[in-house]
C-alpha cells in the first residue's frame, strides 16, 4: 500500500491571540515514519493537536485518508477513531485498569461487545510485553509502563496514523529506554507515524523523513540521515549541535 | 443519678428521638443531592443566564441562617397558602439549605479533573456525553465522597434546628427530659447520642474511600 495518507495545507493556528503555528504544509504517505524536531515553543506540540482537531486551527486544511477534518461530529469521531495521539504525560484513565483503558476506545469507537474489546485489548497489551499488566491501574505503574500502556490504547484501535507527541520527555533517562524499545517495535509493524521526539537515535535508526520547526514554520525537511548528517539551514544544524551536546554531557551537578 | 430511671425511662425516650432524627437527615440528604446536583449542572454545562440563577440560589441559601429558612417555610409560607407540618417543613428546609453545599462540592469535583483527561477521552473519539459518563463523572464522584459524606454528618446535628418548630427528634425529646427531670446531665447523655451516630458515619466514609480510591493515587501524590 502506498500513496498520500495526510496532506497538510497552510496550516495556521494559535491560543487566544498568539500565533503558533503560522503556515504548516506536509504531506504524509502510506507507511512512512516522520520525526518532527524542533526547539521548544516551535510549533510541533500544536501541529501534531491540531490533526485530530485536538487545537482547532484558525485555518488551512487538513486530509486523512482523503477526509478533510472538520469540527462536524460525525467526521470528528471517524477521524479520531483513525488516529491514535500519545500524550507527553501519558493521560491514562487513573480510576480504570490497563485492560479496561486500552478496551473502552474499542466498545465505544467499534462498537465491539465488551468481552470482544477486552480480549483484543490483551492481544495488543501482550504485543508489548504489557499482559502481566493488564490488571494493574495507571498510577501503580512507573512512568514508562503507563507510556507503553498508552501506546497500546492509542494502537487497539488500528488508527491509520499514530501521532506521539514527545512520549519520552517527561520520563527519567533510564525509563526511558523501554518506551523507545517499544517505538522501534510499532515502528517496525509499517504504521504511519508523527513523532515530535528529541530522541535522535531513534530518528536516524527508525524514521523515514525528519521534519525540522521553528517559529512555527518547516524550516527544513527530507530524508532522516541528510537532515540529521548534513543539515541544510544553519538553524536545524544550530539546534541538532546543541541537542547533541546536552544529551552527551553529564547533568550539572548541585 | 438513679440508674434505674436513667436506664428505663429517660434513656428509651431519648432513644425515640433517633429514628426520627436519622429520617429528617436522610431525606433532608437526599432532597439535598437531587437538588444540589441539578444546581451543579446548572453552573457546569448551563447557559449564563441558567447558572447565574443557581449561583444565586447558592448563595442565597449559603448567605443565610438556616434557622431563618426553617421559620420562613414553616411559619411564612402558609401566608402564600403553602400548609406543611414541622417534620415535612424541616426536611424542605434544610434540604433546600443542604443543596447549596452540595451543589458546591459536586461542581469543585468536576472542575478538579485535569483537563488532559478532556483531551484525552476526545483523541479517543469519545463523544461529550462519553467523556462525561465514562471518564469524568466516575473520577468526579470519588473526589466529592468525603465531602459529602461531611455534609452528611453536618446534617445529623443541623436536624436538631427541627427540635424548635416541635419535630420530636432527639434534641426535642432532650428538653423535653431536662424539663421534666430537672436533670441538666441530660443534654451530656444527647451530645453521646449524637456522637454514637455521628462517629461510625464517618468510619463509614473512611471505608468507602478506600474501597472506592484510585488505586496508587496516593503514592502518585508522594
Amino acid at each position: 500500500m502506498s500513496g498520500e495518507l495526510l496532506r497538510i495545507s497552510g496550516l495556521r493556528a494559535g491560543y487566544g491571540r498568539i500565533e503558533v503555528l503560522r503556515g504548516i504544509d506536509l504531506r504524509v504517505e502510506r507507511g512512512e515514519k516522520i520525526v518532527i524536531l524542533g526547539p521548544s515553543g516551535s510549533g510541533k506540540s500544536t501541529l501534531l493537536k491540531c490533526i485530530p482537531y485536538l487545537v482547532r486551527p484558525w485555518s488551512g486544511e487538513i486530509h486523512i485518508d482523503g477526509l478533510q477534518v472538520s469540527p462536524e461530529p460525525n467526521t470528528l469521531r471517524r477521524i479520531r477513531a483513525s488516529t491514535g495521539f500519545v500524550f507527553q504525560q501519558y493521560n491514562l484513565f487513573p480510576h480504570m485498569t490497563i485492560l479496561r483503558n486500552v478496551a473502552l476506545p474499542l466498545e465505544l469507537n467499534k462498537e465491539m461487545p465488551r468481552r470482544e474489546a477486552e480480549k483484543s485489548a490483551l492481544s495488543v497489551l501482550n504485543m508489548l510485553g504489557l499482559g502481566e499488566l493488564a490488571g494493574k491501574y495507571p498510577l501503580e505503574l512507573s512512568g514508562g509502563q503507563q507510556q507503553r500502556a498508552a501506546i497500546a490504547r492509542a494502537l487497539a484501535v488500528d488508527p491509520k496514523l499514530l501521532l506521539l507527541d514527545e512520549p519520552t520527555s517527561a520520563l527519567d533517562p533510564e525509563l526511558r529506554y523501554e518506551v523507545v524499545e517499544t517505538l522501534y517495535q510499532v515502528a517496525k509493524q509499517g504504521r504511519s507515524m508523527l513523532i515530535v521526539t528529541h530522541e535522535l537515535d531513534f530518528a536516524e535508526a527508525a524514521a523515514d523523513r525528519v521534519v525540522f520547526m521553528d517559529e512555527g514554520l518547516i524550516v527544513e525537511e527530507g530524508d532522516a540521515r541528510e537532515v540529521l548528517g548534513h543539515p541544510r539551514k544553519e538553524r536545524t544544524e544550530r539546534f541538532l549541535r546543541r541537542l547533541r551536546s546536552r544529551l552527551n554531557s553529564f547533568p550539572p551537578s548541585n | 443519678m438513679d440508674i434505674n430511671r436513667f436506664l428505663f425511662e429517660i434513656l428509651p425516650y431519648l432513644a425515640e428521638g433517633i429514628p426520627v432524627t436519622m429520617e429528617l437527615t436522610l431525606l433532608s440528604f437526599a432532597l439535598g443531592l437531587a437538588l444540589g446536583a441539578i444546581l451543579a449542572a446548572a453552573r457546569v454545562f448551563g447557559s449564563k443566564p441558567l447558572s447565574v440563577v443557581a449561583r444565586s440560589y447558592i448563595e442565597f441559601f449559603r448567605g443565610t441562617p438556616l434557622l431563618v429558612q426553617i421559620f420562613f417555610i414553616y411559619f411564612g409560607l402558609p401566608a402564600i397558602g403553602i400548609k406543611l407540618d414541622a417534620f415535612a417543613a424541616s426536611i424542605i428546609a434544610i434540604g433546600l439549605n443542604s443543596a447549596s453545599y452540595q451543589a458546591e462540592i459536586l461542581r469543585s469535583a468536576i472542575k478538579s479533573i485535569p483537563e488532559e483527561q478532556y483531551l484525552s477521552a476526545e483523541s479517543l473519539g469519545m463523544t461529550t456525553v462519553q467523556t462525561y459518563r465514562f471518564i469524568i463523572f466516575p473520577q468526579a464522584i470519588r473526589v466529592a465522597t468525603p465531602a459529602l459524606v461531611n455534609e452528611f454528618v453536618a446534617l445529623i446535628k443541623y436536624t436538631s434546628l427541627a427540635s424548635i418548630i416541635g419535630v420530636a427528634e432527639l434534641f426535642r425529646r432532650t428538653e423535653y427530659m431536662v424539663s421534666y427531670t430537672f436533670m441538666p446531665e441530660i443534654y451530656l447523655l444527647s451530645a453521646v447520642i449524637y456522637l454514637a451516630i455521628c462517629l461510625p458515619t464517618s468510619q463509614f466514609s473512611k471505608m468507602l474511600e478506600s474501597r472506592y480510591a484510585i488505586p496508587g493515587y496516593r503514592r502518585a501524590l508522594v
